[in-house]
């Protein structure tokens, strides 16, 4: 095989064709990981997006930044358990790790300036699986798409450019929706009287094999009491904590697990869009808050709520947000967790009872 | 001396190209997952983790195979800084191998994520640790970008012994020719 020794020609036409192949190679990756398309949504390019003018909270999450762990139990009263075959619809109580929060990347945020209040859970069942998902308490989501949300970022980052949020809002006529929620809804003084609500969809499927899209919905025990914007602004930053760490002190707190089925036809994949109030709904059990934790420190910190996170028997739908934010919590994660040193490890004031 | 030892035995050669599909797949699959908010995102995660395995297990048969079976000589005439280079890319190609599945899987022990692939729930070897995630996550991807590099610098080195040296080097991996 040694005996045809190659010409010079024959040996710059082979060069060619090894640079030819690994140049086809190198773009073809590059062109994969987006290095060539500067307009490719990106979990991080929504992750910078999300960060304030001053830059991120580091060490904190890059969106609800600010919350308190807590851990108690769901207690399963087996009513969904015709809709999912996951072990925590069974008829049973389980471990919950959980996380009360507000929709700011600013970790220092004063409660009373934040709209958007959610809960984040951990349910652990002994077969292995586990579910994640994080809620908030708007009734539904300001845009439809993950492509909106980024549009929303950046029109509300434009502070220079009023037209921004016109031109945004014009592009998503969904927003308005929204804007009249935030305006108009009841604030209450604590996250024990929210509902909080999934949003996006997904999909129960039972031991027979039966799919059924659905949202949930977690719904409070506690009584909502409104409270005005004006009165809140008064109380002390950090009312919230000081609130629920109080009110689970004395008893435990509780919400119940609402899934709503979707009819045919219902929007399953736009969660700006909430579904006829008529739809079938099913109690599943009871959420039990039995004890609250500061952040720095606490269970919940270092975990990552990603909603596709989810038993056998919970798979995503065709609702866009889930893989969204999977990928973008993903981010968020790696870049707290490595900034793991410049997150304050004591307790701050004020979430103390 | 028979020809099988001029050339790697048939199962490594299938091992080598399976793996090589494999690997290169992974690696687009990789770099595509992180740079995508689509729901493709799920879908690539999901292929991503039992590849991954897969890969580990084959990577593991390979190296026993190497080890009993071990390879063709290089031509007598390779100058020895290309003998080394072929030899020490080998030796990084095997660690490659077995530590970017097991760094993955070892990074998402550590942020406590459950790591459950093909449906299965595998145990997390690892403490929940930042410290640990994030050495290792940083690994993870740095390695992968190494290996790309690699396979890269091979797919080349492969190249050149098949149309300029033509010393029966590129013959040994990828003819199909019995024996």
């Amino acid at each position: 095989m040694t005996d045809r020794p190659s010409s010079n020609v024959s040996v710059t036409r082979s060069l060619a064709l090894i640079a030819l192949v690994v140049a086809v190679v190198v773009l073809a990756f590059a062109y994969t990981a987006g290095w060539l398309s500067p307009d490719r949504l990106t979990p991080a390019k929504i992750v910078n997006g999300l960060a304030p003018p001053g830059g991120p909270a580091l060490g904190f999450r890059r969106n609800h930044a600010k919350g308190v762990c807590f851990t108690g139990t769901f207690e399963s009263n087996g009513g969904a358990a015709a809709l999912s075959k996951a072990q925590m619809f069974a008829p049973g109580s389980y471990p919950v790790t959980g996380r009360f929060n507000l929709a700011t990347p600013d970790a220092k945020a004063t409660d009373a300036t934040v709209r958007v209040r959610g809960l984040s859970l951990r349910v652990v069942t002994q077969d292995g699986n586990e579910w994640r998902s994080a809620m908030i308490d708007a009734p539904f989501f300001p845009v439809a798409t993950p492509q909106g949300f980024y549009a929303l970022l950046q029109a509300s980052g434009r502070k220079d450019d009023p037209d921004a949020m016109k031109n945004f809002i014009a592009a998503h006529p969904e927003f308005a929706r929204f804007g009249a929620w935030a305006t108009s809804a009841p604030w209450t003084a604590s996250y024990a009287q929210e509902r909080y609500n999934s949003l996006n969809s997904f999909i129960f499927t039972n031991a027979e094999g039966q799919d059924q899209v659905v949202r949930w919905s977690f719904v409070p025990e506690a009584k909502p009491e409104p409270v005005s914007p004006d009165d809140l602004k008064q109380r002390s930053p950090d009312f919230l904590a000081s609130d629920i760490t109080q009110r689970v002190s004395s008893a435990p707190q509780r919400w119940t697990m609402i899934v709503t089925l979707a009819n045919p036809g219902d929007p399953t994949a736009d969660p700006s869009k909430a579904w006829p109030d008529d739809r079938r709904k099913v109690e599943a059990g009871t959420l039990v808050v039995n004890a609250i934790e500061p952040e720095a420190n606490g269970p919940c910190r270092d975990l990552n709520f990603d909603p596709t996170v989810l038993p056998s028997g919970i798979r995503v739908s065709d609702d866009p947000f889930p893989a969204a934010r999977s990928a973008a919590y993903s981010v968020s994660f790696n870049r707290r967790t490595a900034e793991d040193k410049d997150y304050p490890h004591t307790p701050t004031e004020g979430v103390k009872p | 001396m028979t020809s099988s030892h001029k050339r790697f035995t048939p199962i490594q050669r299938a091992l080598h190209w399976i793996m090589a599909i494999c690997i290169l797949s992974m690696l687009f699959i990789g770099v595509g997952m992180v740079s995508t908010v689509r729901p493709d995102y799920l879908t690539l995660v999901s292929i991503h983790k039992p590849l991954g395995m897969l890969i580990l297990v084959l990577a593991l048969i390979r190296l026993i195979v190497r080890l009993v079976r071990g390879a063709p000589p290089l031509p007598s005439d390779m100058p020895e800084p290309m003998k080394l280079a072929a030899y020490l890319s080998h030796v990084a190609f095997y660690a490659l191998m077995f530590a970017l599945p097991l760094l993955g899987w070892g990074m998402l022990s550590a942020a406590d994520y459950p790591v459950v692939v093909a449906g299965i729930r595998l145990p997390s070897f690892l403490p929940h640790s930042n410290e640990l995630h994030t050495l290792l996550w940083n690994a993870h991807r740095f390695l992968a970008l190494c290996f790309f590099a690699l396979i890269v610098l091979h797919i080349a080195a492969a190249l050149f012994h098949a149309l300029v040296r033509r010393d029966g080097v590129f013959q040994a991996m990828a003819s199909w020719r019995k024996g």
